[in-house]
């Protein structure tokens, strides 16, 4: 889960990080007397928003009316802005850059730093990065700072120190798989201050931190109904529509859809089940996708093949579906599975090759 | 064989529980030495003819070697903890949705005493003829010399069946698990394979996120002389996306099939492009 920059300077000052004054706001009825100048920033899921024009400064209360109103609701890198951050604008000195982040290949969380900050960490040359690994069993130890200041230019080596240790234990407090603060500030007072925060909070570790349940933003409506029910469902741009078995499965079809030059309307795994019932959800998603061919593809172990061969039979009259069904069932009970489809017209194949073949003909692209 | 045998003494954490049920009693069909349940409060019960204990600790008079983990993704930390603490030198998780905090923990005290640790969100590993610790369907299996790896489940049994119907046989089938942090991944296994005189052919099944495939196909380049075939998952996925596994995602560029691919054809591994070809170049 993205956590938009409010939210992860939230989780900032819940650790002790100091970040700037401010206030969010939704609509521009919201907006109270605040010192001036500052800055008005659009709360988006999206890199470069300052370059969109997605962040704006004000000297004096008419400005801030003015510009609040123009970025509420307006479209930025292709997102509506629905809420705005006002901050106390920062007299900035120095910029730097600071994470942590989780490194898969090392499986440890690494802190990344850098003294160019401000700009995207992926345009700076590598050898202005830094790393230092953090071994989670042995937890942050005062030498890791002292470490990080020999990399950066920081007089206030104490306020970093806390700095750093603070972000450590916001990263594992709220399970995180990234805290960034780009640009880490220093000010004309030698204060350090997170300018931004970029925070992502491991989706399994949600339970535990109920606040940051929010409608994932980076999920279509229907993507994040079908979260609801528990089911993988990507939307994609193509007009086959897909269930699968197993999230391997699911995309070794989708995969062999596009070597044959057939385009995924979606990917949806149906995951271990033996309910009809699942079934019927899983064709209620992928038949709000409005694909022009549905394809099942089952290997049945935990899922019986006849199970869903039912569930097929019974979504088609529920949904009162008209577009062709293709399906291919094997495995645990595939011939009586066989038999409920034939018995109400659908020829099932039982490989995978022969059925995306078959799926080729309908659409024409062999 | 490797990892596992006949003589494996398995403890089950989370017995009691609708999966514990279920697949302990279809380990002990397929032979697999069931000693002890545990879940706590649930002492003095028996599943499947065996005996449910409170805590790990209560087992070790029945020596157990491994424990699967069967208990939801919040006490998986503290189950695995609990099997370590108590001396068990193999252990399995089954569940899915650990946060990966969790995991990393794990891995780390794995590493740190010598425990073999597979998954999470893995179905296990299955050593035909000897045993199985997992969720893997019991009849898809034949003794002999090919070794599968993979990051799958359902996938996994399709393409076992498909080499097992194809007149082949199975030394060792594992399940790595599709999370972005495992215990064990494809560059810990393929050192195993290599050096298990029974596996004569190895199968490896990746998907797209992370660099566990890159970094197993520069061992095998280097080391190995078995035939490898390879097959990756994920050359239609969008990128950011994750693909029904919590590990199955290309960040930043990184993790992508085609890297994969092209790593494995590097190596000499011959890269099936559907599953239903895997069987084919087995023969090759």
């Amino acid at each position: 889960m993205n956590l938009y920059e409010y939210m992860g300077k939230e989780i900032f000052r819940k650790y002790g990080i100091p970040v700037p004054d401010g206030y969010v706001i939704e609509n521009v009825g919201e907006l109270k007397a605040f010192e001036y100048p500052v800055a008005i920033k659009s709360q988006i899921l999206s890199g470069k928003r300052g370059k969109a024009g997605g962040i704006k400064f004000a000297k004096n209360e008419a400005d801030l009316k003015t510009y609040s109103d123009q970025l509420l609701n307006s479209t930025i890198n292709n997102l509506t802005v629905k809420k705005l951050l006002i901050e106390r604008m920062l007299n900035i000195k120095k910029e730097l850059y600071l994470s942590i982040t989780l490194d898969r290949a090392a499986k440890k969380p690494v802190i990344i730093l850098s003294a160019d900050g401000g700009m995207e960490i992926e345009s700076v040359p590598e050898e202005n990065i830094h790393k230092i690994y953090i071994d989670p069993m042995v937890g942050y130890s005062d030498y890791i700072a002292r470490e990080a200041l020999s990399y950066l230019p920081v007089d206030n080596k104490k306020q970093f120190s806390s700095l750093l240790q603070s972000l450590y234990n916001a990263f594992v407090g709220e399970d995180a798989l990234l805290t960034e603060i780009n640009p880490l500030v220093i000010d004309g007072e030698n204060n350090i201050i997170a300018g931004d925060s970029k925070v992502v909070i491991d989706d399994n570790a949600l339970y535990r931190h109920k606040d940051y349940m929010i409608t994932d933003p980076d999920k279509t409506d229907l993507e994040n109904e079908a979260a609801s029910k528990s089911f993988t469902f990507i939307e994609m741009d193509g007009d086959i529509g897909v269930i699968a078995n197993g999230a391997g499965l699911t995309m070794a079809t989708m995969d062999a859809l596009t070597l044959h030059k057939l385009k995924p309307r979606n990917f949806l795994d149906l995951g271990g089940t033996d309910n009809i019932e699942i079934v019927e959800d899983a064709f209620s998603y992928v038949m709000r996708a409005r694909p022009k061919l549905i394809f099942v593809n089952i290997f049945g172990g935990v899922t019986k093949a006849d199970t869903v061969a039912n569930g097929i039979v019974s979504s088609k009259k529920k949904f009162d579906i008209k577009q062709q069904i293709v399906v291919r069932l094997s495995g645990v009970h595939e011939e009586e599975g066989q038999k409920i489809l034939l018995d109400s017209g659908i020829k099932a194949f039982n490989n995978m090759t022969d059925a995306v073949k078959e799926l080729s003909k309908i659409q024409g692209v062999e | 064989m490797v990892i596992i045998s006949k003589e494996t003494r398995v403890i089950v954490q989370g017995m009691t529980g609708h999966q514990g049920t279920f697949h302990s009693g279809e380990m002990i069909k397929f032979g697999t030495k069931v000693v002890a349940g545990v879940s706590p409060g649930k002492a003095g019960t028996k599943v499947n003819g065996v005996d449910v204990y409170n805590n790990v600790v209560d087992t070790l008079p029945l020596k157990p070697d491994a424990s699967m983990i069967s208990v939801p993704a919040p006490f998986v930390k503290d189950a695995a903890l609990e099997a370590m603490e108590n001396g068990i030198k193999l252990i399995y998780i089954l569940t899915e949705h650990v946060p990966v905090h969790d995991t990393m923990e794990l891995y780390h005290e794995a590493r740190r005493k010598g425990v073999f640790m597979i998954g999470p969100n893995s179905p296990g590993i299955t050593v035909p003829g000897q045993a199985k610790i997992g969720i893997m369907p019991n009849n898809i299996f034949r003794v002999g010399d090919v070794a599968i790896a993979s990051r799958s489940g359902t996938l996994t049994y399709e393409i076992v069946k498909a080499v097992t119907d194809a007149g082949f046989g199975e030394s060792t089938v594992i399940g790595l698990g599709g999370d972005p942090i495992i215990g064990t991944t494809f560059s810990d296994i393929i050192r195993i394979f290599n050096d298990d005189p029974q596996t004569k052919q190895i199968v490896l099944v990746g998907e797209i996120g992370g660099n566990e495939e890159e970094k197993a196909a520069k061992y095998i380049k280097d080391y190995v002389k078995k035939p490898v075939t390879g097959y990756i998952t994920g050359i239609s996925a969008p990128p950011g996306k994750k693909m029904g596994h919590a590990g199955a995602i290309i960040e930043k560029g990184t993790g992508t099939a085609e890297s994969k691919i092209k790593a494995f054809k590097d190596a000499g591994i011959k890269v099936a492009s559907y599953p239903d070809d895997i069987p084919d170049l087995l023969r090759k």
